[in-house]
Parts: structure tokens; C-alpha cells; sequence
């Protein structure tokens, strides 16, 4: 059996290698496609022809195309994803410091949605046609028409200007509080290593509205899929056995229709996790957050161009790395699975 | 045989055929609004979009890029219903006229990826082979994005222009459109009817294009109109982050972003306003798709 299932994952970390091949050569010729002349814009205002052609040879440039292929690769294979002309720092750094945030925010963002998207979707499935199925088709339908940046404001306008019961939506953590000693970059997880629950609260308070903002923006797909496969699995042949062997309705729900409903769910969590991380650049610029998507667009705004890039590849590994996670995690739950058929 | 042959080559057979099953349709149609009003109102919201895109101009009572800032930032109110910018500009013809420019774009977007995305996939999905393989490779590569971060990277690349949102909006589209007809041309490649058509003298391409790319047309108008709405908001979404289109052009992405600037002092309506707008929008196409989906795919109604 373990030999088997071992067989199974190693198979599926092998397929994605392709996939992983193809995103970098797209950031390749992102980097390449790029409007002007690097060099130019390396060699700054007062470079002649003799100092950018030397920018040039310096950054590589004059070589073959299939050079600088290799010469890209062998960086990224170091971890180097060049110089930000914004920050001066190199771009894996700035990226490392920043992924935290992002993270935080979006891991925050998706529990959240998926606490209540699961619950209402199985709710609504097996009480068709009551009011929670009715409340969870209009959240359904509504929660799609909603640009996530949008629903951010409105909340603010509501939660900050008009109750004043939210902090100023500026960042991760209000100025009265001191950022707390860095070990995971979670200030979360940091603040309750160090014991500081009062600087816990003030980061947890900052995270409310832009993780609702983006659970708001997920809940759509998840809790329509739920439904959907959750009232599929239960008009199947094995509830009507599991019924007339006289099952408790409790076991029947949980024990065997959830599960097998459980997987079109987590393929959706994945595309959603893809929806998640564009929506976080939306969401970071409104709530003013330090995570990677609002660097990305500082950078975009003074055609930093290295750090965009970085920025785009850094975000795709994560997501190529996350869609291999989701599948190892159906060999776990559905023994069935396998990936020769794919 | 022979009288099979002859009534499949025979163009007026296919006519009666087709005008048998729209007049089909039609009953159909009737029947599914019938049954469903949203549907029916959901055409309604798709005209109010229409006609606000086709007439915004003429109907706009101010001129929305004349500033004035003796009447900065007022609330709305009778004269200016949806109350004037930070500086002066009526928000409401603002908002109305930045409909044409919104669906242009992911009209423009979806239908460049409609187009490409077809032809991709009926090539892939018709001869197969290394063809479908590399197709298959580059989509899958497409998709191992996040999709609106990868149309960031591509206007980043491609240069900051309103055309370049459209090709980067059509372009983190294809994937989906390339996928639906490769999957309904590979199941009818060698049925029945496409084999009659090509004993029957006509070549490769016409038999694709003219036997087996229609059947295709139904699944893809659904994800048409769901794609419009889609479209729309990864357009506004950069426009918001500062690509694309800039100030003082009206769009809603631009206005909502803004907007964002005097939420937290309590101008609410600069940056609600427009965002309604964009949610109505992508609201219409929604309804508009899932009423499509019942009207071409019974078995799917939710």
C-alpha cells in the first residue's frame, strides 16, 4: 500500500516540474519584453554611448538570447532576482521581509471563508429551498459582483468613518504599538511568542477588515461548490443504502456525504487561492498593508521592473507549490486518487 | 448511402434543419424566461448598460471633465445626483459616461480571447498529437499564474496603455475558452456526421469550422457572458493599481481609486458611486450567464 501511494505523490511532484519550467520561461520574456532599454535606464541620465554599452556587457545584456536564458536561470537558481531601483535592496530580500504579511493576511482571509462558506453550504444543501438556502444563493451571487477593493472602502467607510469602531486603515499595526521581535514575520504568531497580548490584539484588530474584505471576495466559489457537490453526493446511490440501513441522519451527513463532497471542494479552494493572491495586491493598496502585493505595485508606479517581475514569479512558484499541496492532500483523503490517468 | 450523402452536402437541408430548431428555440426561450423572471431581468439591466455605453455622451448632463472648484466635494443632491468630485467634476456624468469605455475593454478583451482561444482549441482538440501537447503545456502554464498577477507582469512588460490591459485580459483568458472547444471538438472528431461531411469532399478546416466548431457555441456563449463580467473586474482592478488607464479619463477602477482618498474623511459618494456601477455590471453578466446556462444546458439549472 505505502510503496503504492508513494509512487502516486512522487508522480505528481514530477508533473508539476513542466509547469514550473513554463512559468520561468513567461517571467523570462516578461523580463525581456520589457519597454526601453534597461541599460539606458541602469546607466542613468548622464551616460554616453561608451557607459551603456559597458551597462550593458555588465548586465549581460549584449549576449544571445539563449545566454541570457542560462544566465537567468543559474540567478534564479541562487535565489537572485536582481537589483529593486526602488528600495536599492536586492529583490529576494525585500520579497523574503515582506511575504509574512501577505501571508498572514491571506491564510487569515481563507479560514475565515471557509469557516462559513463550508458550514453554509451544507446547510443550504441539505435544507433546499429553505431561507439559508436562500441566503446563501444571494451571498453566492452577490459576492462574485463584488470588486474586492470596492467591498474594502465600503467597509471602511462604514466600520472606520462612521462607527469608528476600526483602527485607520494604515498597515499592519497601529504606531502606539511596537512591532514585535521577528521570528516568523506573523506579528500574530510573534506576539504571542514574545506574550505580548496587548500588541496581539492591536495587529489582530488591523487584520479584521482587509481579511473580511478578502473572505468576503471567496466565499462565492466555495460555498456554491459546497453546495453543489454536497447535494450531489447526497441524492447518490450510497446515502439512499446508508439511509435504508438505518444510519443516523448525523453520520450519514458527516461520516460519508461530506466526505465525498469534500473534493470539488478543495479543487476549488485552489483556483481560489489563485483569485486570493491577485485580490491581495487590491486589497493591500486599499488597507496601505507592507506585503508583497503593495510592493509590486510601488514598483509598478516608478517602473521598477525587477522587483515586478519578482514579484509575478515569486507569486506563481507559491501558487504552482500550493496546487501540489492541495493534490498530495487528495491521495490523503480519497485513496482512490491517482495521477498516471492525468 | 448515397441519399445520406447527398442531404448532408445538400445546403438547404441544413436550413430547414436550423430553422426547424430556432423556431424550437424560441418556445424554449419563452419557456425558460417564463420560468425564470431574473433572467428576464437581468436582459433588462444588459439594456440599461447598452443604451447608458451607446448614449452616455449625449445623455450626461454636465460635461464630466470640466472642472469646478467652487462646487468642490458636495454631497449629492437634485442638481448633481451623485454629488461632485475634489475637483467640481459631476461624479454622475462621470460614471455614466465611463460605461463605454469599461465594456470596450473587456468586450474587446473577452472577444480577442473568444477568437484566439477557439482557434487554439479547435487545432488542439482536432488533429491532437504534439500539437495538443504543446497547446496543452502552454495553457496549463498560463493557468499556473495567479491570473491577475500575471496581467499585471504582462502590462508591466508590455507598457502601460489601455490597449495593453486588453491583451493582457485576453490573454489570461484564453486558457479557458481554448480548453471548452478543445474538449467539444475532440468528442465529435470522428462522429458520425463529421466523417459523413468529410466523405462527402469537404476539407479538414471546413469540416471544423463549419460541422464541429458550432456545436461549440452554446457552452461558450455562457462563459462569454460570465467572462464579460469577469473581464470588467480585472480591468477596473488594474486601473485601480495605477495601470492602464489614467486620470483624468473617467473609468471606474480610476474613480474608485480616487475615491479611496476622502472615504476615511467621510466623501463617500466619489468612490461609491462608480464602484456601484461596477457592480452592477458585473452583476448584469452573471444573471445573464447563469439564465444562458439554463437556456443552453437544462441539466446545469441551479
Amino acid at each position: 500500500m505505502m510503496p503504492g501511494r508513494l509512487k502516486t505523490i512522487l508522480l505528481r511532484i514530477s508533473q508539476s516540474i513542466p509547469v514550473l519550467i513554463g512559468v520561468v520561461i513567461v517571467s523570462f520574456v516578461l523580463t525581456r519584453a520589457l519597454p526601453g532599454d534597461p541599460a539606458v535606464y541602469f546607466a542613468g541620465a548622464a551616460a554616453d554611448e561608451n557607459s551603456i554599452a559597458e551597462v550593458r556587457a555588465q548586465l549581460g545584456l549584449d549576449k544571445s538570447l539563449p545566454e541570457q536564458f542560462l544566465v537567468y536561470v543559474s540567478d534564479l537558481m541562487r535565489g537572485n532576482l536582481g537589483q529593486s531601483l526602488s528600495t536599492g535592496q536586492p529583490v529576494t530580500q525585500d520579497l523574503a521581509q515582506r511575504l509574512p504579511a501577505s501571508l498572514e493576511l491571506t491564510l487569515i482571509a481563507l479560514i475565515l471563508s471557509c469557516s462559513i462558506a463550508i458550514p453554509l453550504g451544507i446547510l443550504a444543501a441539505t435544507r433546499p429551498g429553505s431561507w439559508i438556502d436562500h441566503l446563501c444563493r444571494v451571498l453566492v451571487t452577490a459576492g462574485v459582483s463584488m470588486p474586492t477593493f470596492f467591498t474594502g472602502i465600503v467597509l471602511i467607510y462604514i466600520f472606520y468613518y462612521l462607527l469608528g469602531i476600526a483602527p485607520s486603515p494604515l498597515g499592519r499595526l497601529d504606531f502606539i504599538y511596537i512591532e514585535p521581535d521577528r521570528v516568523t514575520g506573523f506579528y500574530l504568531i510573534d506576539a504571542a511568542i514574545a506574550g505580548d497580548l496587548e500588541t496581539w490584539w492591536g495587529a489582530a484588530k488591523q487584520l479584521i477588515l482587509p481579511s473580511i474584505t478578502l473572505a468576503l471576495f471567496t466565499l462565492a466559489p466555495l460555498a456554491r461548490m459546497t453546495r453543489a457537490s454536497m447535494l450531489s453526493a447526497l441524492s447518490s446511490d450510497f446515502i439512499r443504502t446508508a439511509r435504508s440501513a438505518g444510519l443516523t441522519e448525523g453520520s450519514i451527513r458527516y461520516t460519508y456525504a461530506f466526505r465525498n463532497a469534500l473534493l470539488p471542494v478543495i479543487t476549488t479552494l485552489g483556483m481560489v487561492f489563485s483569485f486570493t493572491l491577485g485580490a491581495n495586491v487590491l486589497v493591500e493598496k486599499v488597507f496601505a498593508w507592507p506585503g508583497i502585493g503593495s510592493y509590486a505595485v510601488e514598483a509598478l508606479v516608478v517602473s521598477d521592473y525587477a522587483a515586478v517581475q519578482g514579484f509575478v514569479l515569486a507569486m506563481a512558484l507559491l501558487f504552482v507549490g500550493l496546487n501540489l499541496i492541495i493534490d498530495l492532500t487528495y491521495t490523503a483523503i480519497d485513496p482512490r486518487i491517482g495521477f498516471a490517468s492525468r | 448511402m448515397t441519399d445520406f450523402i447527398s442531404s448532408t452536402a445538400n445546403p438547404t437541408e441544413p436550413d430547414v434543419l436550423v430553422e426547424r430548431t430556432s423556431g424550437g428555440f424560441f418556445d424554449h426561450l419563452i419557456y425558460v424566461l417564463r420560468g425564470n423572471p431574473i433572467t428576464l431581468i437581468a436582459f433588462g439591466m444588459f439594456a440599461i448598460l447598452v443604451i447608458a455605453a451607446i448614449f452616455g455622451p449625449l445623455l450626461a448632463p454636465y460635461d464630466p471633465a470640466v472642472s469646478n472648484v467652487s462646487i468642490a466635494l458636495q454631497a449629492p443632491s437634485w442638481q448633481h445626483w451623485f454629488g461632485t468630485d475634489n475637483l467640481g467634476r459631476d461624479v454622475f456624468s462621470r460614471v455614466l459616461i465611463a460605461t463605454r469605455l469599461d465594456l470596450l475593454i473587456s468586450v474587446a478583451a473577452v472577444a480577442l480571447s473568444f477568437v484566439i482561444g477557439s482557434m487554439l482549441g479547435a487545432i488542439a482538440g482536432y488533429w491532437g498529437g504534439w500539437l495538443d501537447s504543446i497547446l496543452n503545456r502552454l495553457f496549463d502554464t498560463i493557468m499556473a499564474f495567479p491570473l491577475f498577477v500575471l496581467a499585471m507582469g504582462i502590462v508591466a512588460a508590455l507598457g502601460n496603455t489601455v490597449e495593453n490591459i486588453v491583451y493582457a485580459t485576453a490573454v489570461i483568458n484564453i486558457p479557458f475558452y481554448a480548453r471548452l472547444v478543445r474538449a467539444e471538438v475532440n468528442i465529435r472528431r470522428d462522429a458520425g456526421f463529421a466523417l459523413a461531411a468529410k466523405l462527402a469532399g469537404n476539407s479538414d478546416i471546413r469540416v471544423l469550422a463549419f460541422h464541429i466548431y458550432p456545436n461549440a457555441l452554446p457552452p461558450m456563449m455562457v462563459q462569454v457572458s460570465l467572462n464579460l463580467g469577469w473581464a470588467i473586474l480585472n480591468a477596473a482592478g488594474l486601473s485601480f493599481i495605477g495601470l492602464g488607464v489614467r486620470p483624468p479619463t473617467a473609468e471606474w477602477g480610476i474613480m474608485v481609486a480616487e475615491g479611496a482618498n476622502f472615504i476615511v474623511s467621510g466623501e463617500w459618494w466619489l468612490a461609491v458611486f462608480p464602484g456601484l456601477a461596477l457592480m452592477f455590471a458585473v452583476f448584469t453578466f452573471n444573471l445573464l450567464g447563469d439564465g444562458l446556462r439554463d437556456l443552453v444546458d437544462p441539466r446545469r439549472r441551479t
